[in-house]
């Protein structure tokens, strides 16, 4: 066990310089503060590969390290956006309202204020009064509440629920999905006070910096990014290297047995899921602002399970993996259905990969499962010769559940 | 799903690094933002491959200002932020001079913060619900004025309906047409009552429920109409149970806003003949350049494929920026804008389309009943109706008006006589 | 040279024709023709008129055509005639008067009058007097759908007088149907109506409600003091209960009998115009950002004269109180109104009971259409306990086979019988070699599973969009399965719906067969209970494990050409379906088929519910749906139907 602790925190070091690295080159390279090599939207690009880096961990702490197959962790990361998305888009509104009111003879009363901003919000969906959701839109600082307590207590809530009456395993991820797909449908419904399927955009107009260029604001939020990302993974090592890790991987392997042994399985899960769904909501809150809008379909119930794959193919079980998986995979999709990938000509057929692609990634994902459990971060095992030789009573990883080597070999 | 397709962009601009894109005359580049992958790639697919046709006839007619245009198309993947990555990514990477694309009114939405920014030209193609106006944005499609009042015009006079059931999928589009409706029904006498509204998620299957719902609308002797709003697959069902259900026309008549000639070849239309549909074109007008175009456009892409209405629009919207840009001697984005306003072009279904200072097109309106062989008998034709970005309908919007020409003002209070703000709402 | 002498004389001939007695059809159709040509519905009417009214006997023939699209007119001569097609775009002219062929002429000579629906309304109207005793049924039946479309009283004398010609007995029951209803509405004699009334009264026809309906029609009105007796009075209104204040002092307002209202935005406007060197009506303008400052401020300039004072509290009430507002019905009879409202009660009551017993079949309808499409998962979750996340992706499969078949053998009976065998194959198949391929290597890892059969989901919805594209696929139904089993005007269910059920139930019957009579199923059960035990007993696992994950898949195969026939095909059917499946088999209790049965009817009853409840919004019942079925498995985790016991394991 010394030695993975070793590992890990070796791991953690060399995690972090290079995300200082990679952070330093894209600045200087940037068009915002740099000679403007890459432009500002591959800089946008690679802050919300850093959210998504982020909620990749959360991901892999209530799996990898829990064994709770979430399917829900995306929908907490949208909340977040949408939470600080609400604040963005009354604050920008209403300097513009304000603006133009205060040219009018007669000074505007504060209700007609709200009321033009309402107009100006929800005009497009056909209402223009303010939903009580949006109570508290008009302060940062409570809406940044929000982005951590709103997905938190939902979590909460749903969690209590769930592993109060032991729903577990797959019934959990069934049920998680379903929870999402609800608030997807939920957030689809145009009088829900969210603005619908439009949902809320011109978020990356940052109000009372309309006048800076969107190329430096894109640097800010790249280095936000990067920041929450090294917070994140020091915070998430912390957590699972100390005796709380120790008995999620316990929980992961044998609930039962950990149970027995008089630890409260179900209180250590929800706070668990709870602080995660936080986590995977303050990332939502720093992506959102970069790509510009959010709305419904970003929740849908499969955004949640292609987190899962970049973990699995990433890596479960290993923070760093989760960081590979959520950006190796999001990029290298990107690259193929972006139609940069050339065309392969077989004489008889063309195989475009926009078309290909996803056949390509679904049948990989498989053969990962199949046949590479530990995933890309299994190679790193192989770099350290940590092959199965030197496991005695190390747990065999998260694929295998309780099964002891012995077990293992049968 | 469409997050890890968002990173897309940055793929390009890795090409931009080792390659830095440099800004030269010639060609000229008409950025195409269409998505050709993901759900919405069914609509606009056609939509790029009617804009490359058109980029391909102006090269042979000999390009423009001496330069032989270019389409650089990219593929925003139905995924709406990625449509503001795509955009920006056309504007500062690949320095295009005019963007023609998006199809939903939230990928509009997306892309506008980012034309405006970088003052890009933008040619929208597709039915909206209007209640915008974006100095950087040129709407070719029909506002409500264009599409559903006169549809609903047609269903007051010609039909005598006097109740209505208002079906729409549930989305920005149907709910707004919707309101304005439901507000300009209220203006002509037609009560609460009489005004039945639903809204059924996208794809939406099981349609026994609501059809029966509007069938015993009936209940009180009034004719009843259906005005639909529902969009793309969800049509396949609902006109399936309409027709199980033994629903003539004549006994309720269903006008739709979303489906045309594309549209009904998925569809066995033999139960469906004598409903309608508003559009500010059919592939069955009778023109000689609509011959010319459809003809064209045959042999591209294949004899069975048909033609539509947002093919027009764009086909109305390039002819009118070609002109423009041959007026203004140049392609860049404030000279053709000046030269856009009371630009002509004749329509493929005959008569004339001016460009307004609103940046709405003036076009005629056609009603059409649905065929045994998936096309539209055009039964009304009205002259040209000027584009109206702002609804004259909704209290809060009949007092603004867009001039960019004149007031250089896109949500304009005509009654305190201010500019409200320059920028559009998204 | 030949042809234009030819039209020219054809012309000149025309107008003599035009001019002499011997063409007065043409003669009355020219003098309409700016009428017919300008062809909307507000205008056209006289020239119906004229055509009908001439007395001619051509007059039926002129508006048959018309109504059919089949009126021409030359446009060398401006003359209508009845068009016929001959051949590719020739037409055949018929002249009116004389019913003979006067040429042919291709269709760019000529000018098609094409009525739209509500002109052929109104000359389906004017038909009616010819059709209602024509020899031909089927214009017979026509005139009589025109009269039900657009009943008037002028059709009942006539349609009176044809009762007793009628020889169709069907036709006589639907006039002797039409005729009550008219009398309903129209009869001069108001015992004769209330009789037709009481007579039919608990008919469901919505044609009945239609008529009984538009006679209780009310309009509001408004009298200083009370109403006059002579009015036929349902209801009196008082504000601030049965009609709200503001609403009923706008009433009174609209009747010019007290001043407007003025609104918030008046009151700005009206203040912004009256700025005084930076007051208004003595208060600083920056101090206008407070309602209630403002409204002093109107309320001074309204003393100085400036503004129409704006109307108090007191006062409005004082207005209120000084005015009646009341209902008060068209129809001045109130026998008719009582016998009318008391006939809609009657028939009220039964609508509702059949309105929920429609409830209850759209319940069962969405019911088995859930069952069918998880009882495939039934047996390979509930069953096998593998989570197969690719279920959906069989259901579409299933779908796609049956388009395919129905792309080869067009007949569409034909094809349906062969592609649900069919389709039942290639999933089973597909099942089959998913289970050897992947599952089999992972049965002790269920949360692997899912992942691995996601993949697969993945790669084989994109297949289908890379074979068949991403645009819906057309499954037509048989012919005799189009349409609806009509119980009356509020029962009614789509025979494809009845189909489904039938489908279901087969299938439930199946599954019964083989867990409970075949050695399959003995064999299966043994498996799931306790594996090694039966592998001791001589049980091949890996064949039944196989042959049960391939049942299921084929099932859900089947399931896909049953749900492709009522919805659409597209490669995202399978996901539209997927979670719903999961959660009725968890809803239900896992390992039972009575128990997915139950889900289902949960979930389908359960949506259906809401939807009635709230019907406008579809998009929300199926939220509270899942809402609700998310909070029913917390507090009862192992579903309706919980195995318990050893069967139960873990």
């Amino acid at each position: 066990m010394q030695r993975a602790y070793q590992g890990r925190n070796r791991s953690t070091a060399i995690f972090l310089l290079l995300l200082a690295v990679f952070t330093l080159v894209v600045t200087l390279l940037s068009e915002g503060v740099g000679i403007g090599m890459v432009s500002t939207s591959f800089v946008k690009t690679l802050g919300k590969t850093l959210c998504l880096a982020l909620v990749a961990i959360s991901m892999d702490l209530v799996w990898g390290y829990a064994g709770i197959l979430s399917l829900g962790h995306f929908a907490f990361f949208g909340l977040g956006g949408y939470m600080i998305g609400m604040w963005l888009m009354y604050e920008r509104t209403r300097e513009i309202v304000v603006t133009s009111l205060a040219d009018a003879p007669i000074p505007p009363t504060a209700q007609e204020v709200s009321d033009a901003v309402a107009n100006q919000i929800f005009g497009v969906v056909g209402t223009a009064e303010f939903p009580l959701i949006w109570t508290f839109a008009d302060s940062l600082f409570a809406q940044l509440l929000l982005v951590v307590l709103v997905p938190g207590i939902l979590a909460g809530v749903f969690g209590w629920l769930a592993f109060r009456s032991r729903v577990a395993g797959v019934y959990l991820s069934i049920l998680t999905q379903a929870m999402t797909l609800a608030l997807s449908l939920y957030l689809f419904q145009n009088d829900n006070g969210l603005r619908g399927n439009n949902g809320l955009s011109g978020l990356q107009n940052i109000p009372g910096l309309t006048e800076v260029p969107q190329a430096l604001v894109s640097v800010w939020f790249f280095w936000g990014a990067a920041f929450a990302l090294a917070a994140g993974y020091l915070l998430s090592v912390w957590v699972v290297s100390g005796k709380f890790g120790s008995v999620l991987r316990g929980i992961r392997d044998d609930e039962a047995r950990v149970r027995f042994l008089g630890y409260p399985v179900e209180a250590y899960k929800l706070v668990l899921f709870a602080g995660t769904a936080c986590l995977a909501g303050i990332a939502g809150a720093l992506y959102y602002p970069q790509a510009g809008i959010i709305n419904p379909a970003e929740l849908a119930p499969i955004a949640s399970i292609y987190l899962a794959v970049w973990v699995a193919i990433g890596g479960r079980g290993r923070l760093y993996g989760a960081v590979i998986g959520a950006g190796f995979v999001s990029l290298v999709s990107s690259w193929f259905t972006g139609g940069q990938a050339p065309d392969v000509p077989l004489g008889f057929y063309t195989i475009k990969w926009v078309d290909w692609w996803l056949v390509v990634l679904g049948l990989s994902f498989v053969l990962v499962t199949l046949f590479a459990p530990k995933g890309i971060g299994g190679l790193f095992d192989l770099l350290e010769r940590r092959i199965a030789p030197d496991r005695h009573g190390a747990d065999l990883g998260p694929d295998q559940g309780a099964l002891r080597e012995k077990e293992a070999s049968e | 799903m469409n997050n890890y397709r968002s990173l897309l962009a940055g793929t390009l601009a890795f090409s931009a690094l080792t390659a830095p894109a440099y800004a030269a005359d010639c060609p000229i580049k008409v950025g195409v933002l269409h998505s050709l992958s993901g759900t919405m790639a069914i609509s606009e697919t056609t939509l790029k491959d009617t804009m490359l046709m058109l980029v391909e006839q102006q090269n042979a007619k000999g390009g423009l200002l001496g330069c032989d245009l270019e389409a650089v198309v990219v593929d925003p993947a139905s995924d709406w932020p990625l449509f503001a990555e795509k955009a920006r990514e056309l504007l500062s990477v690949h320095e295009v001079d005019v963007i023609f694309g998006n199809w939903t009114s939230v990928s509009r939405k997306s892309v506008l913060p980012v034309v405006e920014e970088l003052n890009g030209l933008l040619f929208y193609p597709v039915q909206y619900e209007g209640e915008e106006s974006s100095k950087n944005v040129f709407y070719t499609g029909a506002a409500p004025n264009q599409q559903a009042i006169p549809a609903t015009d047609y269903f007051l006079e010609e039909l005598g309906v006097e109740k209505f059931a208002l079906l729409g999928t549930d989305y920005v589009y149907p709910r707004t047409t919707n309101n304005i409706l439901e507000s300009y029904l209220k203006s002509k006498d037609i009560a609460d009552s009489d005004i039945f509204v639903n809204y059924t998620p996208f794809g939406h299957s099981d349609w026994s429920k609501i059809v029966a719902d509007v069938v015993a609308l009936g209940a009180d002797g009034k004719k009843v109409g259906v005005i639909s709003t529902i969009n793309g697959d969800a049509n396949i069902g609902f006109y399936k149970e309409l027709a199980a259900a033994g629903i003539s026309a004549d006994d309720i008549p269903v006008i739709a806003f979303s489906v045309g000639e594309e549209e009904l070849s998925g569809l066995d239309t033999a139960n469906l003949v004598g409903h309608l549909a508003a559009w500010n074109y059919f592939q069955s007008a009778e023109s000689d350049a609509n011959t010319g175009f459809i003809e064209a456009w045959k042999t591209k892409m294949g004899e069975e494929r048909v033609t539509n209405d947002p093919m027009e629009a764009h086909y109305i919207g390039f002819n009118m920026w070609v002109n423009a840009a041959t007026e203004a001697e140049s392609t860049e984005v404030d000279a053709v804008r000046d030269k856009m306003y009371g630009q002509e072009f004749p329509n493929l279904t005959g008569g004339t389309a001016v460009m307004l200072p609103n940046h709405h097109l003036a076009k005629p309106v056609l009603i059409g009943e649905i065929q045994e062989d998936g096309q539209f008998d055009i039964v009304s034709q009205t002259a040209e109706v000027p584009g109206d970005a702002w609804t004259d309908f909704l209290p809060e919007s009949a007092l603004l008006t867009s001039d960019w020409k004149d007031l250089n003002c896109g949500m304009y209070n005509t009654e305190t006589e201010t500019c409200v703000q320059t920028l559009s709402n998204y | 040279m030949k042809n234009l002498l030819l039209a020219v004389l054809a012309v000149a001939m025309s107008c003599t024709l035009l001019h002499a007695q011997e063409a007065p059809m043409q003669t009355i159709l020219q003098e309409q023709s700016a009428l017919i040509l300008d062809n909307s519905r507000r205008t056209v009417a006289p020239a119906i008129a004229a055509v009908s009214d001439s007395g001619l006997p051509q007059a039926q023939d002129v508006l048959q055509a018309w109504q059919a699209k089949n009126l021409w007119q030359r446009s060398a001569d401006r003359l209508f005639f009845r068009g016929e097609k001959v051949e590719g775009k020739t037409y055949a002219l018929y002249d009116f008067d004389s019913g003979e062929v006067v040429g042919e002429a291709p269709s760019s000579e000529l000018k098609q009058i094409k009525p739209n629906s509500g002109i052929r309304a109104l000359i389906g109207s004017a038909l009616v007097r010819f059709q209602l005793q024509d020899p031909d049924p089927k214009r017979r039946l026509a005139a009589l759908t025109s009269v039900q479309r657009n009943p008037s009283a002028e059709v009942l004398p006539s349609l009176r007088e044809s009762l007793a010609e009628e020889s169709d007995p069907e036709i006589l029951a639907m006039k002797q149907r039409a005729e009550r209803l008219l009398t309903m509405a129209y009869d001069a004699d108001e015992d004769q109506r209330i009789a037709a009334m009481s007579e039919m009264s608990g008919d469901l026809g919505v044609d009945v409600r239609a008529t009984l309906n538009p006679m209780l029609s009310t309009r509001r009105a408004v009298f200083e003091g009370p109403p006059p007796d002579t009015l036929n009075i349902p209801e009196t209104l008082v504000p601030g209960e049965t009609i709200g204040v503001t609403e009923a002092y706008d009433t009174l307002v609209a009747a010019n009998l007290v001043p407007a209202r003025v609104t918030a935005d008046e009151v700005r406007n009206a203040l912004a115009e009256h700025i005084v060197g930076g007051t208004v009506g003595g208060v600083p303008v920056h101090r206008l950002d407070d309602p209630d400052i403002r409204l002093q401020a109107y309320a001074a300039l309204a003393q100085e004269g400036k503004v129409p004072p704006a109307p108090d509290t007191a006062q409005i009430a004082q207005a209120l109180a000084a005015h009646s507002f009341v209902k008060v019905y068209l129809e001045p009879s109130a026998r008719v109104t009582d016998a009318a409202s008391e006939a809609l009660d009657t028939i009220a009551l039964t609508v509702g009971a059949n309105q929920t017993f429609d409830l209850i079949l759209d319940g069962l309808s969405l019911t088995s259409i859930y069952f069918l499409a998880a009882i495939g998962l039934a047996i390979t979750f509930g069953v096998m306990g593998v989570i197969n996340m690719a279920h959906g992706e069989f259901i579409m499969m299933g779908a796609y086979t049956g388009y395919v078949v129905q792309q080869i053998v067009p007949n569409h009976t034909a094809s349906i019988l062969l592609a649900i065998p069919l389709a039942f194959a290639v999933t089973f198949a597909a099942g089959v070699l998913m289970e050897r391929l992947v599952i089999r290597w992972l049965y002790n890892r269920p949360l692997e599973t899912l992942l691995a059969t996601f993949g697969v989901s993945i790669a084989l919805q994109q297949l289908a969009k890379n074979i068949f594209g991403t645009q819906a696929r057309p499954l037509t139904s048989p012919s005799w399965l189009d349409g609806a089993w009509v119980i009356n005007d509020v029962v009614a269910i789509s025979y494809i719906r009845i189909a489904i059920f039938v489908l279901a139930v087969f299938f439930l019957c199946v599954y019964l067969f083989i867990m409970r009579r075949t050695r399959l199923g003995l064999e299966t059960r043994a498996v799931t209970q306790n594996p090694s035990m039966a592998a001791s007993m001589g049980i091949n696992l890996n064949k039944v494990n196989m042959m049960t994950f391939g049942l299921g898949s084929g099932i859900a195969g089947v399931a896909g050409v049953a749900i492709g026939l009522f919805a659409k095909v597209t490669s995202e059917l399978g996901s539209d379906y997927i979670v719903q499946s999961f959660m009725t088999v968890v809803v239900g209790g896992v390992g039972n088929i009575w128990g997915t049965l139950a889900g289902a009817a949960m979930i389908g009853f359960l949506q259906k519910g809401i939807e009635w409840f709230n019907p406008s919004n579809t998009l929300a019942a199926q939220t509270f749906m899942i809402v609700f079925i998310i909070m029913f498995i917390q507090f009862r985790p192992r579903g309706i139907i919980a195995l318990k016991g050893r069967a139960a394991g873990d």
